[in-house]
């Protein structure tokens, strides 16, 4: 029985099990280089306009929450931590718990979801979206509307990739389910787990650059 | 290739101490240290990114490759902020982007 499913699991391609493994981890750590690269050409223009402007970005900056901010950080940690549990289950053969696991994170990142919906509600309601409609006390208009356009285009890239990872983590607990992935073809599992874990690390950076600027 | 599984505690020491530099790249924020808030707060996110990228991504059990894939990625980045800045702090910019 495992014999046969050592044989399904394993593509034309490859020799063996060990080598397909290696490629689909390779594979996956090169895409996240490019995420890398993705996030960074905004980072880079953060770091251009926040050098040439620091005074107006601070000022933006206290505009935002530190509360809702320190929140959404915990929630996406915790949910890494069930994340790597679910992998460990599923390699252990814990079917449920891994399912189980798999729904913990899809909660965490709509929770995650949920408080940053909440937080562009309250900046529409405080004309914070930059526009036609953005209002700034003070002599830094220009300037904090441009580090609202940053923040908007960062922290909206990154819900994208959570919303992303959610509908992942849906799709990959009813392939559990299913029995389509089980302790010996937990790589989808695995590699999924990697790029929850880079939007994890991608708002780690977001949340001190973003809400923590300036002296509070 | 693949990763050891590892016992839970290792991932829920790992979970503690990503909370408590949460917790302390927070109280950083209202210390008074003048020009040394973005270095402390990078430092913070970078020991975080660290210990995510060491454990919960498995770069600890990987082998080279994977070693040489995740360097690549901050390689290229750090070429992209060398780069950048090397024109934006050296070059005659318009008045808008000098302090």
């Amino acid at each position: 029985m495992s014999d046969r499913r050592a044989e399904s699991a394993l593509s034309d391609q490859f020799e063996s099990v060990e080598q397909q493994h290696g490629a689909d981890l390779f594979g996956m750590w090169i895409f996240l280089a490019t995420e890398v690269m993705f996030f960074g050409g905004l980072l880079v223009a953060y770091a251009v306009y926040r050098h040439a402007y620091p005074h107006g970005f601070d000022l933006a900056s206290h505009r935002l929450s530190v509360v809702f901010g320190t929140v959404d950080t915990a929630v996406l940690l915790c949910s890494s931590l069930t994340m790597v549990l679910a992998v460990r289950a599923l390699r252990l053969g814990q079917r449920l718990p891994s399912i189980a696991l798999l729904l913990a994170t899809a909660t965490l990142g709509c929770g995650f979801l949920v408080l940053h919906g909440t937080e562009y509600y309250h900046e529409w309601q405080e004309h914070l979206v930059p526009g036609r409609y953005f209002q700034f006390e003070g002599p830094h208009l220009t300037e904090a509307q441009l580090f609202f356009w940053l923040y908007f285009a960062l922290t909206g890239l990154h819900s994208f990739h959570v919303i992303i990872g959610v509908v992942l983590m849906l799709v990959l607990a009813a392939s559990v389910f299913e029995r389509r992935l089980d302790a010996e073809r937990y790589i989808a599992l695995e590699v999924s787990g990697l790029y929850w874990h880079f939007v994890d690390i991608v708002w780690v950076f977001l949340f001190p650059l973003l809400y923590l600027i300036g002296l509070r | 290739m693949s990763a050891p599984i590892v016992a839970i505690k290792v991932y829920l020491k790992v979970w503690g101490a990503l909370l408590l530099l949460l917790a302390l790249t927070v109280a950083a924020a209202y210390v008074p240290m003048g020009e040394f808030h973005l270095p402390v707060a990078l430092a913070i996110s970078v020991t975080k990114a660290f210990l995510i990228v060491f454990v919960f991504m498995e770069i600890k059990w990987g082998g080279r490759l994977l070693h040489l894939a995740a360097i690549a990625a901050l390689l290229w980045l750090a070429i992209f902020f060398v780069l950048t800045f090397n024109d934006y702090l050296t070059r005659d910019l318009p008045s808008a982007l000098v302090r």
